[in-house]
């Protein structure tokens, strides 16, 4: 088994979040898909770190974030597959 | 693996089983604490729980006072209590309650008599709990005399991948053997609110989390100047990598596994209604949590952490797991169970859960915990509004 680099909680999910010190632009990345004990790979456009997330799809303004199955949030800056997702492009609904 | 059916514990008047066998000083007030602090400095094998309120209190907010003085004193870790208060009638009050379940306790007062008279006096009293406390023997007691609480705290996402669900397995496999069981933290299920009222066992119960919760957003709501993005996810947090108070909620929302809730409680507020999980209407601060739910009378609490919270409990060990690599080298001393093999995946959850029991056994036993250790005894009062 390749060593995992991603973990995503569920099949819906559009993030997965690193589990190794960190990934580097254009490292294809080794993801297990918790849900369904699934794989897949992605390639990572930024510098991502443990615990940090990364897009597995392009995602535009006002899309939803979806992780554990559930809306975490709106995008505010559009995403490509493979870059970072934080604070800096990803806001909460709430407040 | 076979969960064992037992550990060994103290047995109280009540009934209850402790798994600590604390005496403690436990000041009513702020300006009681020196007199507290004093007695426990004289007397060995007793330990002072100062603070920072009552004063002045009023309404709910000093009935919670008064409910998690009480029900600290009342908690199975406790033995035996000396309560300390500048004035006798609420001292009194707190002694008669504690009284009720059969332990050693007693109270003094201050007002003129003056802080080395009751030094004194109280250190005379702390002297004979000290000693009689001591001949306690641990016995065999069934696991469902374990309360255990769970919080959170310094969240990463590695807490919602793997800290967090591994204490959802160990209450998916604890529930059935009628331990209780309590989570808490109101606000950090902003989010998952709606999603979590549905684990509510009764229509009932689940209307009560919806009131609770919608009572703290209406708080949120009038109170926030801006939005809360400088206090939730913290600065820890999204160093971490959580990025909204959701994202939090969802990983927070895992450590109660497939569980359904039984009723909800106020702060401090001890459940009644048998064994089974609770949620407990708490702060989200984790040093005022734990102390709630240590009043509640829990007496063991699991406390996953991600970029490392270092926080104990005076009178409830709080056993720390990680599944963040970095934290559980950096921090080892912290860290009781290290779980990071999960994102690796040399580990899955189910055996994660098993690991976590046996070290919830040990500690149960008498185990220090790394936080006991490095004598981390965070008690903090949650204030409900300004005094009168």
């Amino acid at each position: 088994m390749a060593s995992t680099d991603i973990i995503i909680h569920d099949k819906k999910d559009n993030v997965g979040v690193v589990v190794i010190e960190k990934v580097a632009p254009n490292q294809t990345c080794n993801c297990w898909i918790m849900e369904g004990d699934g794989s897949t790979t992605v390639e990572a456009k930024n510098e991502v770190p443990l615990g940090h997330k990364l897009a597995l799809t392009d995602l535009n303004e006002g899309d939803t974030i979806i992780k554990y199955g559930h809306d975490i949030g709106k995008v505010v800056k559009s995403i490509k597959k493979g870059e970072h997702v934080h604070v800096h492009n990803v806001k909460t609904k709430k407040w | 693996m076979n969960i064992p059916k037992s550990f060994l514990g103290y047995k109280r008047e009540n009934g209850r089983v402790g798994t600590r066998n604390h005496v403690i000083i436990l000041p009513v007030d702020d300006i009681s604490n020196a007199c507290a602090e004093a007695v426990a400095n004289n007397i060995k094998g007793t330990i002072a729980l100062p603070h920072s309120y009552g004063r002045l209190q009023f309404g709910a907010d000093l009935e919670l006072h008064f409910r998690t003085m009480i029900g600290t004193a009342k908690n199975p870790n406790v033995a035996a209590a000396i309560i300390i208060g500048i004035e006798p009638k609420w001292t009194k009050r707190i002694v008669d309650e504690v009284a009720k379940t059969g332990k050693p306790v007693e109270g003094f007062s201050i007002e003129g008599a003056g802080d080395i008279e009751t030094i004194m006096k109280a250190s005379k009293k702390a002297q004979e709990f000290s000693i009689w406390a001591s001949e306690k023997q641990r016995e065999e007691c069934p696991v469902s005399d374990l309360w255990i609480s769970v919080k959170c705290g310094e969240s990463d996402t590695t807490s919602g991948l793997a800290s967090n669900p591994t204490v959802g397995n160990l209450m998916d496999k604890l529930e059935p053997l009628g331990v209780h069981l309590c989570f808490g933290e109101t606000s950090e299920l902003t989010g998952a609110e709606s999603v979590c009222a549905k684990r509510g066992k009764t229509k009932e119960a689940q209307d009560k989390f919806m009131k609770t919760w919608s009572d703290y957003n209406d708080f949120i709501l009038k109170e926030a100047t801006d939005d809360l993005s400088e206090s939730q996810p913290t600065a820890g947090n999204i160093a971490g990598g959580l990025t909204t108070i959701e994202e939090k909620a969802f990983g927070n929302f895992q450590k109660i596994g497939s569980r359904q809730f039984v009723d909800v409680l106020t702060p401090a507020e001890e459940p009644t209604k048998g064994p089974g999980l609770y949620f407990m209407d708490t702060s989200s601060a984790a040093a005022e949590c734990v102390t709630l739910q240590a009043a509640g009378g829990f007496n063991i609490h699991l406390f996953p952490t991600g970029q490392g919270n270092i926080i104990g409990n005076p009178i409830e060990p709080v056993i720390k797991l990680t599944a963040n690599p970095l934290t559980a080298v950096k921090m080892k001393e912290h860290i009781d169970v290290d779980v990071s093999k999960i994102l690796s995946r040399e580990m899955n959850l189910d055996q994660a859960g098993d690991e976590l029991i046996k070290a919830t056994m040990r500690v149960a036993n008498g185990r220090f915990t790394c936080a006991e250790a490095l004598g981390h005894r965070e008690f903090v009062m949650t204030k409900l509004y300004r005094s009168a």
